[in-house]
């Protein structure tokens, strides 16, 4: 937004690109939570874009980043996020930079600090990202232009590099000084955490995923039902993905026909989903997890419906399970 | 002869029913109408915010039963 804002202030035309990867923070999981109803559902960076009157284009990259997740050059940070690589992709020849040349644009500008980051953004891979984006000196970033080298907008006279900045590592109160005196007083969380694969959690859950098919591989759905839900893994190829609350279940609900179900009738609670081959036994555990998580768990008996993907339903009744007889390796 | 075209973006969570939106209409043409039904709250401020800054207009916008409808003009 700052970068964006410094740059317009100048008198150049900006537009705004934002990637969608299938793994950013916003408005998913608040859209699908009721807990979460009190929060603004909003895609952050349409709002900056209506804040500064900016227009923005949303690109849909979620088969290309794939290979991004899957095979990261420069390897992952802390979890399973390829910072370095994910940079890359997003202003280069495909992306950014393709559309910058289509467009009929003259440069690529970005919010990024050197320092900032612990992997994308020190001085020493800065300068890899321009270099293999193949932006290379079209690439600007107008908070941080005054710790690295010249780029072309500043040498063609498009942008004075004297009204640019020269912010550096993780202190974020001289942007902060900055948008206030630009007059921004609203602006989404300054420190990260737009990525679920930043987040140890999601990363485990998707690491177990790639375990327990035997291939490092993913679909849209799949990496949006790990965000939702607890997942319970009994064992080896069958997982149980049960509901924490109405909203989810509503969302679940979109993935009966694709996934064996179950949800109790006797009692209110989780409509849960199968997930990978299961037997009679397995059900039967399933049945006493839902039943675990229903508000009958402190009951004899819970009647649980069983729903196969084809809508054929059956009802067992079974003893909720006990917490205790819920290992805690069995969370993923 | 302005038209009349319409999409399906339920159960799909933002920005994807955007995303649709957007690529929907690149292939419109100023002053044709686009329907877009959805179910995430988050439209009811993404589509109205993205139209505003690609200069379109929402003409209509409606909440039923969880089911939000946009009547967007493109400009």
């Amino acid at each position: 937004m700052l970068a964006a804002k410094v740059i317009m202030d100048q008198g150049v035309h900006v537009e705004g690109i934002n990637f969608f990867t299938g793994f950013c923070v916003e408005g998913h999981t608040h859209a699908i939570r009721h807990k979460d109803k009190a929060k603004a559902k909003r895609n952050n960076a349409l709002w900056v874009a209506d804040q500064l009157g900016m227009k923005l284009h949303i690109i849909d990259v979620i088969e290309d980043y794939k290979n991004v997740v899957l095979n990261p050059k420069h390897g992952y940070g802390q979890h399973l996020n390829p910072c370095l690589d994910c940079k890359i992709f997003m202003v280069n020849q495909a992306q950014a930079w393709a559309w910058l040349e289509e467009n009929d644009f003259d440069f690529i500008l970005t919010g990024e600090v050197v320092g900032q980051r612990p992997m994308s953004q020190r001085k020493d891979t800065m300068p890899v990202i321009a270099r293999e984006s193949g932006a290379d000196e079209r690439l600007l970033r107008p908070l941080s232009a005054l710790n690295l080298p010249e780029t072309l907008a500043e040498r063609e006279g498009w942008v004075d590099r004297a009204k640019l900045f020269g912010f550096s590592g993780r202190n974020r109160k001289p942007q902060m000084a900055l948008a206030a005196s630009l007059g921004i007083t609203e602006y989404s969380q300054p420190a990260g955490g737009c990525c679920f694969l930043t987040d140890a959690k999601y990363a485990s859950k998707l690491a177990d995923l790639w375990q327990a098919r035997g291939e490092r591989e993913y679909e849209m759905d799949d990496i949006m039902l790990l965000k939702i839900g607890r997942h319970i893994r009994p064992r080896a190829g069958f997982k149980l993905i049960v509901s924490r609350e109405e909203g989810e279940n509503n969302y679940l609900e979109g993935y009966k026909k694709t996934f064996r179900n179950l949800y109790p009738v006797s009692h209110k609670g989780p409509l849960t989903l199968v997930d990978g081959e299961s037997d009679e036994n397995d059900l039967q555990l399933a049945a006493r997890v839902v039943a675990r998580y229903s508000q009958g768990r402190d009951a004899d008996q819970v009647t649980v419906c069983i729903r196969e993907t084809d809508g054929a339903t059956r009802e067992i009744d079974v003893a909720p399970l006990p917490p205790s007889e819920i290992p805690d390796a069995w969370h993923v | 002869m302005h038209g009349m075209f319409k999409i399906d973006a339920r159960r799909l969570l933002c920005p994807l029913p955007v995303i649709r939106t957007q690529d929907r209409i690149k292939e419109l043409q100023p002053g044709d109408e686009l329907s877009v039904l959805c179910s995430d709250p988050g439209t009811l401020h993404d589509i109205p915010a993205w139209c505003r800054v690609h200069g379109h207009q929402v003409i209509e916008s409606s909440t039923v039963d969880d089911e939000i409808h946009f009547l967007i003009r493109v400009c």
